[in-house]
């Protein structure tokens, strides 16, 4: 053993940062998943912020709720533009469909959680059980955001009268309906296009996301991990999971609340 | 690839309730964050103190979503600190931003 307590002696000179040891206490996979979150961070940092600060440039709409019409002059009151129910036309239901999308969203994530906890444990059954359902979230979610895009490119019968600047350079006054990146019956431009930008970066993530879990949810169901001897592969995906949610929660509040 | 051999060899441990329940836990409190501002959006008048309310309780919300759910409190601390102090540079990018932006809705009505 004395070549054992050598070792020892020769990392304890070295101090914590010298090497020889793992003084973050994480697996390299975990770590590198931790440090590309982190870039992940930043970009939608910089994409929200620009969102808040175009949105902060332009007026709001100061009239009364009951009389807003879509204007490229001044930003729109989201509850009166995200209104509309699949199934139920013409039925005034602001933001509870995206509330339901945020609840599946968190949802996914606390089965996530049992998961990886699971996962812990060593349980297969259980990882089983919570991949799936946080698989069943995952594409729940995805579902109801291609609903979503589809009604604020197709937008309401009414649509808006706008006057703006068309792709020819031409200054044009019309009814326009819908949203398409040059203009959009809501507000302003830029209004589609940041929304168009951002919630679709963010579903390319959760696209990503489902991907990677079915992948683990199949790795698992199979024995892979069990064969492994460890389902570090849950938590770690399970970090980019929650990494989704996280980023919709700040989509949600600049998006729909603010 | 072998699949056939589906017994697990590895030990597997009885569930830990009492972590369970914490969980849950955690998410009560991101659906009634979530409810609270859901209410709020129809019940108060909007303006700055309202947006600053939203804004504070989802930072609140992302500071449990990671802790408890990413588990980033129970990291060893350089970890925790190396993903931490890098966002305190997201304030000023906030500040700046707005304060600019603020100037160009001045010159621009």
């Amino acid at each position: 053993m004395s070549a054992h307590s050598t070792t020892i002696e020769v990392s304890s000179k070295r101090g914590v940062w010298g090497g020889g040891n793992e003084p973050l206490k994480a697996s390299y996979g975990k770590l590198m998943m931790w440090f590309f979150l982190l870039s992940d961070i930043f970009t939608f940092a910089a994409f929200l912020i620009t969102y808040l600060a175009i949105r902060v440039s332009y007026p709001a709409y100061g009239g009364a709720a009951e009389t807003f019409t879509g204007s490229n002059e001044y930003w729109p009151v989201p509850e009166l533009v995200f209104e509309a129910l699949p199934f139920l036309h013409g039925v005034h239901a602001p933001l509870i469909f995206v509330g339901i999308m945020t609840f599946v969203l968190i949802a996914s994530s606390v089965t996530m959680v049992l998961a990886v906890e699971a996962g812990h444990r060593n349980d297969r059954g259980d990882v089983v059980k919570w991949m799936l359902w946080t698989l069943l979230g995952g594409i729940t979610f995805l579902s109801c955001q291609a609903w979503e895009w589809s009604h604020f490119i197709h937008g309401t019968e009414a649509g808006s009268l706008l006057t703006y600047v068309n792709g020819l350079g031409q200054n044009v006054t019309e009814t326009v309906f819908g949203a398409n990146l040059m203009v959009n019956e809501y507000g302003p431009g830029s209004f589609a296009q940041l929304f168009f930008f951002i919630t679709g970066f963010h579903g390319f993530h959760v696209t990503i996301g489902v991907f990677l879990l079915f992948l683990c949810f199949y790795q698992a169901a199979v024995g892979i991990y069990d064969k492994r001897g460890h389902y570090e592969m849950v938590e770690k995906i399970g970090l980019y999971w929650h990494f989704v949610d996280l980023v919709w929660v700040f989509v949600f509040t600049l998006f729909y609340l603010i | 690839m072998e699949v056939q051999d589906t017994k697990s060899t590895l030990q597997v441990t009885p569930r830990n309730e009492e972590k369970i329940k914490k969980i849950w836990k955690t998410a009560g409190i991101l659906l009634v964050i979530t409810l609270s501002e859901f209410v709020m959006a129809f019940t108060m008048e909007r303006g700055i103190l309202l947006y600053a309310v939203f804004i504070i309780l989802t930072v609140w919300k992302a500071k449990y979503i990671m802790m408890e759910f990413m588990h980033l409190g129970d990291e060893a601390k350089p970890l925790f600190y190396a993903i931490i102090v890098p966002l305190i540079f997201l304030i000023w990018l906030v500040i700046t931003l707005i304060k600019e932006a603020s100037d160009i809705f001045v010159m621009r009505w």
